[in-house]
């Protein structure tokens, strides 16, 4: 198990709309929200938790572009260059005949990259056990998270109460 | 808000007036049961008829292609014949997964999960065929480009054969990635339910998942891209299959019309097996009220439109080579229709045009039992324009002195049971281990397309409307 050496405080609600308003309630504030657990994702989120875009389709198009080159100029290599033959009278350098491969080859470097990517930057693999608050998360409670650094207990508690969890614990993980 | 806006001519997409609690209990749960004896004598009989596909699988290897009734003229029979098939099949997944996400079609989530895995289990399929025709399996890694002893000799980039294999190779690499990614989060489900070493099994094929809101919102933004790139890789991937034939210089072949006609055939195919397993997993698993009639009668509806496409294309052909005035391809046509094969254009003209032309008719979409009926008629419709294309082409070429008929051995017969049962024994571990429903996908949709929210039957009602149904609050 992952160990993050920190002190959590949350809140499990019942419905993911509850849980979006405490989070606003949260920015209005100014409490420094750790993170939300939920058991699917809640439009909105992002933006009420103030989370920047993700960047992992650009570098899903960056892949791709590997990918084109890798396909288009590997095959030119091995056409012109290092062992030219001619099929059935075509060309030493048949560009039609490279599209069905070069789009191939960028849907899958796209692809993989992109997936590998994503398991890296989450920290998710096989074998990998993330510290969980609550097993109920990934069923049909959802969590709201401080960090007992940022904000402090009574604070919390207050919050919670207002907010409707209806249920506060502490953790240390 | 999460409710969202929902046009009152949608139905509902989950019955039962589920929660969130009910629909993980609902889900996890055929995992977690033993397995019933219906899902016993079902396994049984795929792993057996599996066993014997490979035992005839050995016996062409050992024996070699002999051991199949191709000949001269009949360079392909039934392998490509069942390639073609396999992979046509594979393509109502990636369409399920992909092109209805990026339409947003919420139906698709009660059948997207079962899709896609029957799409990889039926690429598996269909790749065995070329690995085995070729022969000499053992130096089958000649298919793919490596910088080799040989000269270095590369494949021919010009052949739409090799193209087939990065086609195929990425088509099978991709869809496991997509369905893959949408499991973590459902094995995170069954992981926190469960306990002891089973419980260490679902934390692995979980990758350690908790649902926290950064990882969700990448897991969002890698689906619709991956959902991008599916979209029209699936459809390259049958055009490149159809590439196989067009590019080809025989009568009945030589068309341009084969990609577009492939692609809506291989959805029509597939639409049709994702209605032979929905209708029996719903059945055996109780998932009625997840995979309802209302998915049913959808995917109906585009097995009509298909099969409407594929008839087009069929009289488009006829109509073209008579109105080319190529006397070989009059011949090609001709022969199709009223030649030795003639029985399989029949069934194949009444499987795929004029049975589907039934479910106009919106008792009958909505039928179960006519639905199985008829997703058995269109999986053999599918399978007999295949041969049609492949044998009945082959069996008449240039040089009448070559004409023959093609018969399968018994050997030929048994690999493609054999893949039935290989599909069916995947297909049922596949229930026993994932769930089969997308578990966090129609918690997503539940306050638009459950049947509390929407309908008629509905309890809960949109903002806008609580002053007028306050009599309906008390059920809450």
């Amino acid at each position: 198990m992952r160990q993050l050496n920190k002190n959590v405080i949350y809140g499990i609600y019942s419905d993911e709309e509850l849980l979006l308003s405490a989070v606003r309630n949260a920015k209005s504030k100014h409490l420094e929200v750790m993170d939300v657990f939920t058991p699917f994702p809640v439009h909105g989120m992002d933006q009420a938790l103030g989370l920047e875009e993700s960047r992992l389709h650009q570098a899903g198009f960056v892949y791709g572009a590997i990918g084109t080159l890798t396909a288009f100029l590997g095959m030119t290599w091995i056409m012109t260059s290092d062992w030219p033959i001619i099929f059935g009278g075509k060309p030493y350098w048949p560009v039609p005949s490279y599209i069905p491969i070069v789009f191939e080859l960028t849907v899958l470097f796209a692809s993989w990259g992109m997936t590998i990517t994503f398991y890296t930057i989450c920290g998710l693999w096989p074998g990998v056990s993330n510290p969980q608050l609550d097993l109920r998360t990934t069923d049909d409670k959802f969590c709201l998270a401080f960090d007992k650094n940022d904000v402090s207990e009574s604070v919390a508690r207050a919050f919670f109460n207002e907010t409707g969890a209806e249920e506060v614990n502490t953790k240390s993980i | 808000m999460s409710g969202g806006i929902v046009a009152p001519v949608r139905k509902p997409l989950i019955e039962g007036h589920k929660t969130y609690h009910q629909i993980t209990e609902d889900l996890c749960s055929p995992t977690e049961r033993t397995p019933s004896r219906a899902w016993i004598i079902a396994f049984i009989v795929a792993s057996s008829t599996l066993a014997f596909g490979v035992f005839c699988i050995l016996w062409t290897i050992w024996m070699g292609i002999g051991s199949w009734n191709l000949n001269r003229t009949i360079g392909w029979g039934y392998d490509i014949t069942n390639f073609v098939w396999w992979i046509g099949i594979g393509h109502a997944g990636t369409l399920i997964s992909a092109i209805l996400l990026l339409f947003r079609q919420r139906w698709r989530t009660g059948v997207n999960r079962a899709a896609e895995a029957m799409t990889i289990f039926a690429v598996i399929c269909a790749a065995l065929f070329p690995a085995i025709h070729v022969g000499r399996i053992w130096v089958v890694f000649y298919f793919f480009p490596y910088p080799n002893t040989r000269g270095a000799l590369w494949p021919n980039f010009n052949s739409p054969l090799l193209w087939d294999v990065f086609a195929i190779s990425t088509y099978f690499s991709v869809s496991l990635l997509f369905w893959y990614t949408g499991l973590v989060p459902d094995f995170a489900s069954v992981r926190n339910r469960a306990s002891g070493f089973r419980k260490k099994i679902y934390n692995a094929l979980s990758f350690g998942w908790t649902g926290s809101a950064k990882h969700w919102q990448r897991w969002e933004s890698l689906s619709l891209v991956l959902a991008g790139l599916s979209t029209p890789l699936v459809l390259s991937v049958h055009t490149i299959v159809s590439f196989d034939f067009a590019t080809s210089v025989i009568p009945g072949w030589h068309t341009t019309i084969f990609p577009p006609y492939f692609v809506a055939g291989a959805i029509f195919s597939g639409f049709a097996m994702v209605q032979t397993l929905m209708v029996m997993t719903r059945k055996i698993l109780k998932l009625e009220q997840y995979i309802t009639l209302e998915h049913i009668e959808s995917m109906n509806k585009v097995i009509l439109v298909t099969g409407t496409v594929v008839g087009v294309a069929y009289l488009t052909e006829l109509f073209i080579a008579w109105y080319s005035g190529y006397v070989y391809e009059q011949f090609a046509f001709f022969n199709r229709a009223m030649g030795v094969y003639w029985w399989s254009y029949f069934g194949m003209m009444s499987c795929n045009v004029i049975s589907p032309q039934l479910f106009w008719v919106k008792k009958l979409r909505r039928s179960v039992f006519f639905t199985f009926f008829m997703s058995i008629f269109v999986n053999i419709g599918m399978w007999f324009e295949r041969f049609v294309i492949i044998a009945t082409t082959l069996a008449r070429d240039y040089l009448p002195s070559s004409w023959s008929y093609y018969k399968p051995t018994w050997v030929e017969i048994g690999i493609f049971v054999g893949t039935l049962g290989l599909f069916f024994t995947f297909y049922l571990i596949f229930v026993r281990v994932a769930p089969v429903v997308a578990i966090a996908e129609v918690k997503h949709i539940l306050k638009v397309g459950g049947d509390q929210y929407i309908g008629e039957n509905a309890i809960h009602r949109h903002k806008d409307e609580h002053a007028t149904h306050h009599d309906h609050h008390q059920h809450h």
